[in-house]
């Protein structure tokens, strides 16, 4: 039960200031989430390079010499950005996996919060306000992101529990509702290898997407079926690697309000989380339909 | 003719400034400035004043409005004039789900599109929106009309009771119970009627479908369960 | 000498047992189920199966005639500008005019009012009768909005919005149409006579999230005067109350499985939701999770008959406890002197449950004037009067009996419990032992 933004720049000009954008338009989303934030930048890529974003409990103690820790167990050079409780990991591509896995014997208490060759994620405990101020996401730079408040429902108030939840590269979903059949869901995931850090009902969406486009669905497939297979209420707003993608549950009543200009389109839980973004007054604004998938794709567009 | 700047001012001081209009009032008109879709503004107005709103509001503008004539210029969020009593609500652009929800009087017209739930449980109130409406508009409602001078989405009328709905263009899907219905002199006259009301021009009554309760839900029939 | 079986009595299935095989014959016949009034009448751990312990040697009672026990409390102190405050933890539950006469609301009003609470509108509306009798009226903001007017909430003391009630969490309903009368049809803008299907969930809002705007426009609209309750049927009751008191309820009112209701199918009644005493603990450690307790008041209802549930339910955590069913009983539901008039019905004095077909003998539960002229509503006022003065001053000895001066200062601690499932329902231990089972949950 939640806020929700996002936003997708068509108009290059505007890529410096993706991270304030969206830092205003989640801001405004307080009163629905004031449990815990969350944004996914997609940010600049480096070719031949990952990016794996970890969070700390206690990052005073895990990040000082991690990246050089890690360089040592994988033999791969490893560079840290750190954000607060969160740090930045870039990596060759090939030694992604064995950064990965090093971790969990390097600094065990170090979370993967997602991985990408764009996406970066930044999600904590607290106001939205004093989320993104500690992250300085106003400053970040990129293409698309989403961001998420959380007003927690039925799972525990933590940092994983936040929003945006990755589950397979440069992919994530920020969700407003409640989906009713995710214990099964989450069994079926399971079997086939899947794994879960919370028992959010979201991340189950999210792995859910990730396992039907590891099957080679694209984005606006895996969504399609979502709606024949999660059960419930939800509006999911999910990002990909170059997409962006909204879809509503068929009853639809989780609010959701999307506005659309030739510099960007935009997807807020109230108009109130659009109403700063620029040319707003002239754009297109419309609330999606019900069981109707939106896809929008740089990769397509270019 | 009071001012309010909710960029400066709270809202408070606004919805305060609305309840304490008494008879002999000399503040008949209220200005309402940078909404910037702040939720509940003007609600509960309950005097013949007139107000308006500059720019798009959130969630319930004008809920249970009586007397009083509120203008958005702009778009509004959902639930725009709930539970109306009486008097006029405008929405210069589109309105959100659950317009004019269980409104008992008055009329609301939205100039742009409503979104899903148009006049969810209405009881009384008259709707008029001149583009399109959303899926399940018209659920469960009970008395009063619905005029959509574009389209209408899926499931429209759903379980409804004696609200009259009319349609210019296509309805996507009727809901349970819902059926097209003979056109009769009255009801060319209370479309007329409203159509002016809400000023729409150019729009002939000739041009509209009505749709209303085929009541065969009105008693329980086990034979009718795939409509429950 | 051939040998012969001795005769085998008849056996009858305890699967199948005889109310199971009408069930079957009457679905069977009619293509409906079951509707009626009521809450669940199949046995659950209740507050029966708790008891206090008195003091002694180790804590020192107090005198029962002069030292004081308190039992005033406060509703709505969290916000609201005119929180209420009742002489009494025990509040009369929402009622709908419709389901119940105009004489029987006006009864409640006039005993509630007697004894120093509140009562509640219902779904349908308010009445001059009610309002005009009660000196404390808590208006229900439900589903339906049937006979909803912002007038009404503003000349309410309270408003209470109703996502759930005990006997049908998550469900709307079907009210059969015998008792839309011609005052009822009007209030609710219904056609005379129809079956009336009530919705789920509110028309204008679903969720904790959009249920924060909702309660904000209600403070909006009556100047932040009005405290506004929460009531939730006792489903998920530690979520959904945490949710209510985050989405900014001054009360939460949680009605547990044996709450009643005016209609609803029997399956609902029977098989949905948890009983009153498994719902009461959850419901407060979410509070106290939130640092809420006491800033957001718990009432509870469902099943609650005497001042012994009264004081059980506040030492779990309760602030105030709400009956409907024993009201209505006090006021003459289902009086044996009606017997006659029950047979007739196919039923019998205690077991009258057919609430929605209007045809009450006691004259309550209808609107037909002829029976609803039956109850005086002074009279039985004055009843339901007595009714709570008794329960409040049973609640008073068994405070005072474990040393309490005011009835909120009972604790969980001075309970014990008779069974294993009551013991872990309420979190006390078991009778003679140290033991909470299921420690560790909730």
């Amino acid at each position: 039960m939640c806020g929700i933004v996002g936003l997708f720049l068509k108009d290059e000009a505007l890529r410096p200031d993706l991270g304030r954008l969206l830092s205003e338009m989640l801001v405004t989303m307080t009163d629905r989430g004031p449990d815990s934030a969350g944004i996914a930048i997609y940010g600049a890529e480096t070719p031949g390079r990952t990016k794996i974003t970890v969070q700390s409990p206690a990052p005073a103690r895990d990040f000082p010499g991690l990246a050089e820790a890690l360089a040592a167990a994988t033999g791969s050079a490893v560079e840290i950005a750190r954000r607060d409780t969160h740090g930045v990991l870039t990596v060759a591509e090939d030694a992604a996996a064995a950064v990965r896995a090093a971790l969990t014997t390097v600094a065990p208490e170090v979370r993967v919060m997602g991985v990408g060759a764009a996406v970066e994620i930044f999600k904590e405990v607290g106001k939205p306000a004093d989320v993104v101020r500690r992250f300085g996401v106003a400053a970040m730079a990129g293409t698309h992101g989403i961001g998420h408040t959380r007003m927690a429902t039925e799972s525990a108030v933590t940092t994983l529990g936040a929003h945006p939840f990755s589950t397979g590269p440069d992919q994530c979903l920020v969700h407003n509702g409640s989906l009713s059949n995710h214990n099964n869901v989450r069994r079926v995931l399971r079997h086939r290898g899947a794994r879960f850090e919370t028992e959010n009902d979201s991340e189950v969406a999210a792995a859910y997407l990730t396992d039907a486009m590891a099957g080679g669905r694209d984005l606006g497939a895996a969504l399609a079926g979502a709606l024949a297979d999660l059960d419930g209420f939800f509006t999911f707003v999910v990002g990909t690697r170059s997409g962006f993608g909204v879809l509503r549950d068929p009853i639809a009543c989780k609010p959701a309000v999307m506005a659309e200009t030739d510099a960007y389109v935009a997807f807020g839980s109230e108009y109130r989380a659009l109403a700063g973004l620029p040319g707003i007054e002239t754009a297109r604004v419309w609330e999606p339909e019900p069981a109707t998938v939106y896809f929008w794709d740089h990769a397509r567009a270019a | 003719m009071p001012t309010f700047d909710l960029a400066a001012t709270p809202l408070r001081a606004l919805n305060e400034a609305l309840h304490a209009v008494g008879p002999g009032s000399n503040d008949t008109r209220f200005e309402v400035l940078n909404p910037r879709g702040a939720h509940a503004v003007a609600v509960g107005a309950d005097a013949p004043v007139t107000i308006a709103v500059h720019g798009s509001v959130g969630y319930y503008c004008a809920g249970m409005n009586a007397e009083a004539s509120v203008t958005v210029h702009g778009s509004a969020g959902p639930g725009v004039a709930e539970n109306m009593m009486s008097g006029t609500v405008v929405v210069e652009g589109d309105a959100s789900q659950y317009a004019g929800a269980t409104g008992r009087g008055g009329l609301l017209v939205v100039k742009g599109n409503a979104a899903s739930r148009c006049g969810i449980s209405m009881k009384g109130i008259d709707i008029v929106v001149h583009g399109s409406v959303g899926h399940m508009s018209a659920f469960m409602a009970q008395s009063g009309n619905l005029v959509v001078l574009g389209d209408a989405g899926e499931a429209l009328g759903d379980s409804l009771y004696e609200a009259r709905l009319f349609v210019r263009g296509t309805v996507k899907s009727l809901g349970a119970d819902c059926v097209e219905k003979e056109m009769r002199p009255e009801h060319v006259a209370i479309l007329e009627d409203l159509l002016a009301r809400a000023g729409a021009r150019g729009v002939s009554p000739a041009e509209f479908r009505r749709y209303g309760s085929a009541r065969r839900l009105y008693s329980f029939d086990i034979d009718n369960v795939d409509a429950y | 000498m051939s040998y012969r079986n001795p005769p085998t009595p008849p056996r009858k299935s305890a699967t199948f047992d005889d109310h199971t095989l009408a069930e079957i014959r009457r679905a069977a016949a009619t293509g409906i189920y079951d509707i009626r009034g009521g809450g669940t009448k199949r046995r659950v751990p209740h507050f029966d199966d708790l008891l206090f312990l008195g003091a002694s040697i180790s804590r020192y009672p107090l005198e029962g005639y002069r030292e004081r026990c308190d039992t005033t409390v406060t509703l709505g102190s969290r916000f609201a500008k005119k929180p209420i405050t009742l002489k009494i933890p025990i509040t009369i539950a929402g009622m709908s005019f419709g389901s119940l006469s105009a004489n029987a609301k006006e009864a409640l009003g006039r005993g509630a009012s007697l004894a120093g609470t509140s009562t509640t509108t219902g779904d349908g509306g308010m009445t001059e009768e009610e309002r005009g009798h009660s000196k404390v009226l808590v208006y229900q903001y439900l589903p339906s909005r049937y006979g909803m007017n912002p007038r009404d909430l503003r000349r309410a003391d309270a408003i209470e919005v109703v996502v759930g009630q005990g006997a049908k969490p998550g469900g709307g309903g079907m009210l059969l149409g015998q008792k839309i009368s011609d005052r009822v049809a009007e209030m609710r803008t219904l056609p005379k006579g129809i079956d009336q299907r009530s919705a789920c969930r509110h028309p204008d809002w679903t969720g904790p999230d959009d249920l924060e705007i909702k309660i904000f426009e209600l403070r909006e609209l009556t100047d932040w005067e009005k405290p506004i309750y929460v009531k939730i049927g006792g489903a998920r009751p530690y979520y959904d109350t945490a949710l209510a008191a985050k989405a900014g309820a001054d009360v939460v009112v949680l009605d547990g499985m044996q709450g009643g209701t005016a209609a609803t199918q029997d399956v609902f009644i029977e098989h949905v939701g948890q009983p009153t005493l498994a719902c009461i603990r959850p419901a407060v450690k979410a509070l106290q999770d939130l640092g809420l307790h006491r800033t957001v008041q718990l009432v509870v209802s469902g099943g609650v008959r005497s001042g012994a549930d009264v004081a059980k339910a506040l030492a779990l955590g309760a602030d105030a406890v709400s009956i409907g069913t024993a009201a209505l009983v006090a006021i003459g539901d289902n009086d044996p002197k009606w017997q006659a008039e029950y047979e007739a019905l196919g039923t019998t004095a205690g077991a009258y449950d057919d609430w929605h077909e209007g045809r009450d003998p006691a004259g309550i539960t209808t609107q037909d004037p002829e029976l609803a002229a039956r109850l005086d509503p002074v009279a039985a006022g004055r009843r339901l009067a007595n009714y709570l003065k008794v329960m409040t001053l049973e609640a008073q000895t068994i405070a005072r009996a474990c040393g309490h001066n005011h009835v909120h200062n009972l604790e969980p601690e001075d309970l014990v419990a008779l069974t294993l499932e009551a013991a872990a329902m309420a979190g006390v231990p078991l009778a003679g032992t140290d033991w909470i089972p299921g420690r560790g949950g909730f």
